[in-house]
């Protein structure tokens, strides 16, 4: 019963994997790589790893993948053009995906005649959660930190790189709003009736 | 038939595969050429947790949250970086990215 799931799933994700390298459309391809990774998380779900899997929807199809289909609906590209040379690099392409294939094969089949395996994606805990929950704040606290300050990182890098002063916008200029004396704005006359200013 | 690690194992390999190939036939393409990184990282990944799960060790899948980490500040910088690129060029052409030296 798992086998069949898991060869159903693993199906789509490698052929969504393909169109989203195939596909002509950019944004087809997007939308290919949602499918890849919705797909993914259902095989983590497989063996247990039911956190991870909801990480990967909320982080990958919530905000990575969102973040391409924003960039590749905002940049105003000749798609078509792009994608001329697909098929001359695709001899290329194949023969050195295939030897890195062979490679990854050969190694993995030098580990050894594979046991009878079981998963346990939760050990010591109750549930997947609470596994990770034991670990993540104690004994790899630093990594956990460290995460943090590469997100913060990327955040301070992605606006550094994107943001731009444009001349002739007016902005607000908080000091000088703050710094207006009542003298500098109203003033007051004297009108006689009947006479105007 | 039981699920075993060498399943996962293969579907790793084949989505790496997958990956490289990609990166090799967009050359032109730097946006499809980042979402061929996003299904190499995303094997990574899926190869973590199977091997995590498989063996009864946790260390697999707070690795792969780290690597997911990495994967999400990668595709900001990397989108940032093409933003700036579009802004400035007025196209993605990569092939002549070198002309921003200096």
């Amino acid at each position: 019963m798992e086998v069949i799931a898991f060869s159903i799933l693993s199906a789509i994700v490698l052929i969504a994997a393909f169109c989203v390298i195939a596909a002509r459309n950019p944004v087809h391809s997007v939308l290919f790589l949602i499918l890849a990774f919705f797909t993914s998380s259902g095989l983590l779900v497989l063996i247990g790893a039911e956190f991870l899997a909801m990480l990967l929807i909320v982080v990958y199809v919530g905000a990575v993948a969102v973040l391409f289909l924003f960039v590749v609906m905002m940049l105003d590209v000749d798609f078509v053009e792009l994608k001329q040379g697909f098929l001359n690099y695709a001899p290329f392409g194949g023969v050195v995906a295939l030897v890195f294939f062979a490679e990854i094969a050969l190694v993995a089949s030098a580990m050894g005649a594979s046991r009878p395996e079981t998963f346990d994606a939760s050990p010591n805990a109750e549930t997947n959660v609470e596994a990770i929950g034991q670990v993540m704040y104690t004994d790899y606290l630093l990594l956990f930190q460290i995460s943090g300050i590469v997100l913060l990182i990327a955040m301070i890098g992605a606006i550094v790189l994107t943001l731009r002063h444009r001349p002739g916008v007016r902005r607000q200029s908080v000091e000088e709003q703050t710094g207006r004396k009542r003298a500098d704005a109203v003033e007051l006359k004297d009108v006689r009736p009947g006479q105007g200013i | 038939m039981e699920l075993t690690l060498a399943h996962y194992l293969s579907l790793s390999a084949a989505l790496f595969t997958i990956g490289v190939f990609g990166i090799f036939v967009n050359r032109k393409n730097i946006i499809v050429i980042l979402m061929s990184l996003e299904l190499m990282l995303l094997s990574v990944n899926i190869n973590l947790v199977a091997f995590g799960a498989f063996n009864g060790d946790i260390k697999g899948q707070i690795f792969a949250m780290l690597v997911l980490t990495v994967a999400a500040a990668e595709a900001a910088v990397g989108l940032a970086i093409l933003v700036t690129y579009f802004r400035n060029r007025g196209d993605i052409a990569v092939e002549d990215v070198n002309l921003m030296r200096g």
